[in-house]
């Protein structure tokens, strides 16, 4: 009984203990603050958006700060969680009190954090792919990726280029996936497009043959794959496995060396669409974005691995919140919102941004480029 | 009174401690997640440790009271209340409706099929998408409001959450001491023999797992109020088990264990955040060492160590009066 | 859709085949132990990401193999001594939180040393797909079935036939009895875990090249085999290895003939069914409760 009493008493201190050390510290720097999903099943977006942002953040310090002040980024790994985003956001308002937040690396941790950001009145550039982000628009919120719209559209304007009719859907079960594919299914038919075969699979399975048997029996005369992570790979090898001679288009989710590597032979034809970034070598020379991607690119690679269409994100974002600082002079929230939302012509890895008050990601469906793969590398459709 | 001493004084500093450190972020935030967790726990606690059924599954009835408040709320303007209590019905009827014949099984398999009860709500809640809104989950979903009173706060949601979460274990208290409690005790202690005395031990053992369940849903509609919004990452078997873990780690067949291995748990990944890399191995490492070194819980076996040292340092002064 | 049934059965014989080689696992370690070891998957996925590890260095692919499936059975050693050796005598449950805070330290491990990317290996005779009857088939899906079919085997034979095996299942069946008729208990459970480990790395290292591998590769399959066992009847080789391939056929079904997007529920629904008409799995052993 006593010694119940006093394990509560201990547990009681410790609870103190942890309260009193948690003190905020006031500091003459810029706050930028970013919940991302570094570790997890979405890691392949945190992982080179946080290293993106680290490094150009030291790059940008080194070189002298932004308006005198030495930037500081406070970040916090979501793992995918929506409930921790919703737990860091507040942790970034109250506890560290950031000035602006860029982050959400996936639709769900973003979505399930806009109310809160608007009642911050805090600005935050998402990081992830659904247009829920920004449509309606939301006051302070921002995204900078393409949309899963975007994709689509880009996507079927060249099958009906191709002059498929009849197209054949499967996606994973993922937040991206289901997104994408709720916006192939709406848009498909302004493309003259029916979707004749509706099939999915979790992400982490590990064959996906009785579903593309299916989509064989169909009368699809292409495949569209929204997928992420490793699946689409799968998916790839399981069409050329299974005979399957129908042409693939991928979304992208998987425009990314490591989609090749794995499908190996299997990639080859397989178009999609893609961020500048992705194909900057091969872009030509008076391209408006060739200076910019081959930038980032050759300073990304210099320190880490491949690069990739969500590092370079993470680097538009930023960007565009430092050219933004500089233009409202300063980290007030309402004056810095204002700043973002009036980036023109801004010349980013991702595309060209023109943002306003009813489009706050600024891109136009040009912004994608339509790869094919051949012979394991890329190459721009015209 | 004096077996309910450890509850109040436990009362006391949780009410004071947000007048002693306002607007905290530690309290207000991570303590309401705590509070929300110490609901979840005491109800497993029940289950697991007194009535010893495992349940891998009981992140699902979480996520089902946690659906029912957003869908009903959301999509048919139902009133708060309203769809909480829905919720809890729903989640009775279905607690009942499974709980006969999963409690008929034993051990592992117990262990199995409440696993892959967890896992098929889990599949539902990302597959029903023209309901639930899919893996982006659903927002929007409106707080609650106590008499006029909204809550609408994060000092608010302390406060009911933290009351929430005292009426759980004050229940779970007197549950134990009661006639129902020594039955639910003697069936974890031989089914047989309980049996033999005259405990109808199917009853009981569907009782305790309705009453956890319904406990979980309640936790669950606050939790959706709170967020305002609910996505299927929030219920699938990795809660599961971190529920599991906050009633092992505390200590079975023990309220106070469940509590302080839901604050445990719920502070640790808070604090391991100075690990960055690093996190998910020293939480791994923790688990593994808690449970090897003091395998009858934190809570239980940190109780053993203070009596210990007491009976070292006062050696002459009295044994304490009764044990609980 | 019937016409396709023969290749959705090969899709499911090919993914069950791997659950049944994970879901063994558990059972060796069950078998010696009465330690349901979540932590199964990580070897599965240790032993896979070595090989890869091995095989970029350089070392040709065997050895590569061969090193991994060592590493891993060092790793089983390590669980073993560090784990659950000083955890004797602790209840089901802490055994069963103390094998995952094991499962949670080895993903973090892995995610330090392969970070988050996925890995894979060429397969082992090339990606010609063979036909049979309409259907088509992987070669390293027959690497994958007839590697599994010569394991089950040798472990069958290995625990009926051989005095070490025999020992082993001693252990389990009375501790105390084993150890008075002169059983090294302890070197006992090693060699268990040293076996599993040795199995979920060879599963690993055959699956790698269809499914791809990464840190937290090994959760999906842990939970799938532990499926497979308890479907089987926990403790029974045997019902591993059925659990396993039924349980990939029924998702293979499920997906070809209902909802690819359900399939997984489907198949736990099923189980769940099978448990409630017998309670210990098809072909496990009926619980005598002693009074």
């Amino acid at each position: 009984m006593r010694s119940k009493i006093a394990t509560l008493l201990s547990i009681t201190s410790l609870c103190c203990s942890i309260m009193i050390s948690s003190q905020v510290y006031a500091g003459d720097t810029i706050k930028i603050g970013s919940f991302l999903a570094v570790t997890g099943g979405a890691s392949f977006l945190g992982d080179p958006e946080l290293k993106t942002l680290q490094m150009y953040i030291d790059k940008l310090n080194k070189e002298g700060g932004v308006l005198g002040k030495k930037i500081e980024l406070v970040h916090y790994d979501t793992g995918g969680n929506p409930k921790k985003a919703v737990n860091f956001i507040k942790r970034l308002v109250k506890k560290d009190r950031v000035d602006v937040i860029i982050g959400g690396s996936t639709s769900g941790t973003t979505l399930a954090v806009a109310p809160l950001v608007k009642k911050f009145k805090i600005p935050m550039i998402s990081l992830a792919g659904s247009i829920k982000i920004i449509e309606p628009t939301q006051k302070w919120l921002f995204k900078v990726p393409h949309t899963d719209r975007m994709a689509a559209a880009k996507v079927f304007a060249d099958m009906q280029k191709r002059g498929f009719t009849k197209v054949a859907l499967i996606s994973g079960s993922g937040g991206f996936d289901k997104s994408g594919r709720t916006q192939s299914l709406a848009l498909a038919s302004k493309y003259n497009i029916k979707i004749v075969a509706d099939e999915s699979y979790g992400n982490k399975d590990t064959d996906m043959t009785a579903q593309l048997t299916k989509i064989r029996a169909s009368d699809a005369q292409a495949i569209l794959n929204f997928g992420f992570g490793k699946a689409p790979a799968i998916v790839t090898k399981n069409i050329k496995q299974l005979g399957i001679k129908l042409p693939i288009y991928q979304s992208h989710g998987v425009a990314s060396k490591k989609y090749i590597e794995l499908s190996g032979d299997a990639a080859n034809g397989v178009r999609l669409p893609a961020a500048a970034i992705v194909v900057a070598n091969e872009l030509a020379d008076d391209d408006i974005q060739k200076k910019v991607t081959m930038a980032y690119k050759t300073q990304y690679e210099a320190k880490y691995d491949q690069v990739s269409s969500f590092g370079a994100h993470a680097y538009d974002a930023l960007m565009i919140t430092i050219k933004a600082i500089k233009q409202a002079k300063g980290v007030d929230k309402k004056a810095l919102r204002t700043a973002i939302e009036r980036t023109q012509n801004y010349v980013g890895a991702g595309g060209i941004f023109n943002m306003s008050a009813d489009d706050h990601m600024g891109l136009k469906e040009d912004s994608f480029k339509l790869l094919e793969i051949v012979d394991g590398r890329w190459q721009i459709v015209n | 009174m004096k077996r309910l001493s450890g509850f109040y004084l436990l009362s006391l500093v949780a009410l004071i401690l947000p007048q002693i450190f306002p607007d905290n972020y530690y309290l207000t935030v991570v303590g309401v997640f705590a509070a929300l967790h110490i609901i979840l726990a005491v109800g497993l606690n029940l289950l697991m440790g007194y009535c010893g059924q495992i349940s891998l599954g009981h992140a699902a009835f979480f996520g089902l009271g946690a659906y029912s408040s957003a869908i009903l709320t959301t999509r048919y303007q139902l009133d708060p209340w309203l769809a909480m209590i829905s919720g809890m019905v729903l989640v009775f009827i279905i607690a009942n409706l499974i709980a006969r014949p999963i409690l008929k099984l034993k051990g592992h398999y117990l262990a199995m099929a409440t696993l892959g009860f967890g896992i098929i709500v889990h599949i539902i809640f990302v597959q029903t998408e023209a309901l639930s809104g899919g893996p982006d989950g659903l927002g929007d979903i409106p707080t609650l409001s106590i008499a006029g009173w909204a809550v609408d706060s994060d000092i608010r949601w302390y406060y009911v959450t933290t009351i929430s979460a005292l009426g759980s274990i004050l229940l779970s208290l007197n549950l134990i001491a009661s006639r129902s409690g020594r039955a639910i005790r003697a069936v974890h202690g031989s089914e047989f023999a309980a049996q033999m005395m005259g405990i109808n031990s199917n009853k009981t053992k569907v009782m305790v797992f309705v009453f956890a369940a319904v406990l979980a849903s309640f936790a669950g509609s606050l939790f959706a109020y709170q967020q305002n919004f609910v996505s299927p990452d929030s219920f699938s078997f990795f809660f599961s088990i971190e529920l599991v873990t906050m009633v092992v780690l505390g200590g079975m067949a023990s309220t106070y264990g469940a509590v302080f291995g839901a604050i445990l748990l719920t502070f640790l990944p808070e604090l391991l955040i100075v690990f960055e890399d690093y996190e998910m191995l020293v939480y791994g490492a923790i688990l593994m060492l808690v449970m090897i070194f003091m395998p009858q819980g934190l809570f239980i076996s940190l109780g053993h160590q203070l009596t210990q040292l007491k009976k070292n340092y006062w050696p002459n002064k009295k044994p304490a009066g009764d044990q609980q | 859709m019937s016409d396709y049934i023969l290749q959705f059965l090969i899709s499911g014989i090919t993914v069950g085949s791997i659950y049944a080689l994970v879901g063994l696992g558990f059972t060796i370690i069950y078998n010696a132990s009465d330690v349901v070891n979540f932590a199964q998957g990580e070897f599965v996925m240790i032993g896979a990401m070595s090989a890869v590890s091995f095989s970029i260095a350089g070392i040709p692919l065997i050895i590569a193999i061969i090193m991994a499936m060592m590493v891993t059975v060092l790793v089983g050693f390590a669980l073993n001594q560090f784990a659950i050796k000083p955890a004797k005598g602790a209840s089901v449950v802490t055994t069963i939180i103390i094998t995952i805070g094991a499962s949670i330290f080895l993903r973090g491990a892995a995610l330090l040393i392969w970070g988050k990317d996925f890995y894979s290996l060429p397969a082992f005779s090339g990606e010609q797909p063979i036909h049979i009857a309409g259907a088509t088939i992987l070669p390293q899906n027959l690497w994958v079935m007839g590697v599994s079919v010569l394991l089950v085997s040798a472990v069958l034979w290995f625990f009926k036939y051989t005095l070490l095996g025999k020992a082993i299942l001693a252990c389990s069946c009375n501790r105390t009895a084993a150890q008075m008729v002169g059983i090294n208990v302890g070197k006992m459970m090693l060699l268990s875990y040293g076996l599993s480990a040795m199995l979920g790395a060879l599963a690993g290292v055959l699956i790698v090249p269809i499914t791809f591998s990464s840190y937290d590769a090994g959760i999906m399959l842990g939970l799938k085999g532990f499926s497979a066992a308890i479907l089987g009847g926990i403790g029974n080789p045997i019902g591993a290895i059925v659990g396993g391939l039924l349980l990939g056929v029924l998702e293979s079904l499920g997906a070809g003939f209902i909802s690819s997007g359900y399939k997984d529920a489907i198949a736990f629904a099923i189980i769940l069914f099978v448990l409630f008409v017998r309670p210990s799995g098809l072909l496990g052993h009926e619980h005598q409760e002693r009074v």
